[in-house]
């Protein structure tokens, strides 16, 4: 399984189409500059919906969105973070906050 | 043989239990099914309150600040300590502290310094770096890692594969080969420095255990002093077997506790749920089930109980502490499962913990020793040398 999230982006706007699975997802901007990781967990309403939908409204500058479903999602999710600052030395401006993340060297 | 427990260890039982559910199982019912951790502040307010009870770090010597407490009373308290969601792999989120790696108990006294005592603080965190890719089972046959002298210096260069913590950790115990020629005889262990160049973690193992992952590790030509060595040269197996049958211990106990806890719930639900005009608690098929967990359990518990009590007699346990392992870990799988059987699609479900517990109770059957491998010590027992 790949590090990264390699899944394609697409465009928010027909987030109602999206899986209620639970799982993991980004959002970027027009760039693709990721703004924000988040996951959809077992108390999610309605899985990945409903939870990019609430992401999108905390990110009006979100224009793209990708997401894995896993059951796994609060580990997957803490990889992605910590695969990002790996990769771009910060974490996303929207999970800037987020601490006890460990340190990945993926290659 | 006296089976009743003393004043003390009821009294400890009673708190750690009342702990559980007033301060845990509240917290629990606002936190993801899967989390492992608590909110910084509750877990903040939590340690104060078990230092303030003198349970805080359990399991460390009393020579090190710990209390002194028998391992039949921690095996005890550690049965409590699993009874809720997350107790199999993370018993009461950790409040109630940690010995952490105990192999450093047999470090030189610079090591206890460097490594050992902010360990102990909270200050320093560690890994167990021993199986690799090519197997976990007979971990001295299957190491390959290398471990090269050069000078006051060993080069190391391999990987590692299951490992947890060791993505946060300050330093970790890594088992490398420093002779090809020997089996368990040509084993070492080093405390490596995570910051140390040339180690590096690779990836995240996603495993059942959603909840807290393993990691994957490489060394390039990672240069450590040979005073990191821990114990003596070729001799790092020792250091790994020597805690492993203690470990298995609580390790079977926190299967006990997560199995009271499962058929306690069953206890409770089966009067209450009706089926075709009657409760399932009158059904036969279904109070033999709540039988059979029972039994599971007590069978479990008396033969934990029994390799603790060897062990603090100071008598050889590693077979009955092989016999707890295999017979806790599988006796517990067997009553989550029943009891996701009487609870129905709620039990699968995420708003209850069985689910958690049938994917995280697989793993206790291969971790600390796969079952087989524990009946491959009791069978070594039975039969003598004819086995070794």
């Amino acid at each position: 399984m790949a590090v990264r999230l390699d899944k394609p982006w697409r465009g928010c706007e027909a987030i109602d189409r999206l899986p209620g699975h639970m799982g993991v997802f980004e959002l970027a901007d027009q760039t693709g500059a990721v703004l924000y990781v988040g996951y959809a967990g077992g108390r999610s309403r309605f899985g990945l919906r409903s939870e990019i939908a609430d992401a999108l409204g905390r990110f009006p500058d979100a224009a793209l969105v990708r997401y894995e479903v896993t059951t796994a999602y609060l580990t997957r999710w803490q990889e992605l973070l910590m695969a990002h600052r790996a990769d771009r030395g910060a974490l996303p401006p929207g999970n800037a906050d987020v601490s006890g993340l460990g340190r990945l060297s993926p290659g | 043989m006296d089976l009743s427990l003393t004043e003390e260890q009821e009294l400890l039982i009673t708190t750690v239990r009342r702990f559980v559910r007033e301060e845990i199982l509240p917290l629990e019912q606002h936190l993801d099914p899967d989390a492992d951790e608590l909110e910084p502040e509750d877990r903040a307010r939590l340690v104060e309150k078990t230092r303030a009870m003198g349970l805080y770090g359990l399991d460390i010597p009393p020579e090190y600040g710990g209390p002194e407490l028998d391992l039949v009373t921690r095996t005890l308290l550690a049965i409590e300590m699993s009874q809720h969601r997350a107790g199999l792999y993370a018993p009461c989120y950790g409040v109630f502290g940690g010995a952490g790696l105990a192999q450093l108990f047999e470090a030189t006294e610079e090591q206890k310094e460097r490594y050992l005592y902010p360990m102990l603080h909270g200050e320093k965190k560690g890994f167990f770096g021993l199986t690799e890719p090519s197997g976990g089972s007979d971990p001295a046959r299957a190491i390959r890692t290398r471990a090269v002298r050069d000078g006051d210096h060993w080069v190391i260069n391999g990987s590692k594969i299951f490992i947890s913590g060791a993505d946060k950790a300050d330093f970790g115990l890594v088992f490398a080969r420093t002779d090809p020629e020997k089996g368990r005889g040509g084993v070492t262990c080093f405390i490596v420095d995570t910051d140390t160049p040339g180690f590096h973690v690779r990836r995240i193992v996603h495993t059942l255990r959603a909840a807290r992952y393993a990691t994957e590790l490489s060394f390039e030509d990672m240069r450590v002093p040979h005073a990191n060595v821990l114990g003596e040269v070729n001799k790092g197996f020792a250091i790994a077997n020597d805690r492993l049958s203690r470990q298995r211990i609580p390790y079977a106990a926190g299967c006990i506790g997560v199995a009271i806890k499962a058929h306690e719930m069953a206890l409770e639900y089966v009067p209450q749920r009706e089926t075709f005009g009657a409760p399932l608690s009158t059904r036969q098929a279904v109070q033999w089930m709540l039988v059979d967990n029972e039994i599971d359990i007590r069978q479990a518990r008396w033969l934990t109980l029994e390799a603790a009590h060897r062990a603090d007699r100071g008598e050889d346990f590693r077979k009955e502490a092989a016999m707890a392992k295999l017979v806790a870990t599988e006796a517990a799988s067997r009553v989550v499962d029943r009891c996701i059987q009487m609870f129905g699609g709620y039990g699968v479900s995420k708003d209850f913990p069985f689910e958690r517990w049938y994917r995280e109770m697989r793993i206790r059957r291969i971790g600390e020793g796969p079952s087989e491998v524990q009946r491959h010590i009791i069978a070594r027992d039975l039969l003598g040398a004819s086995l070794r």
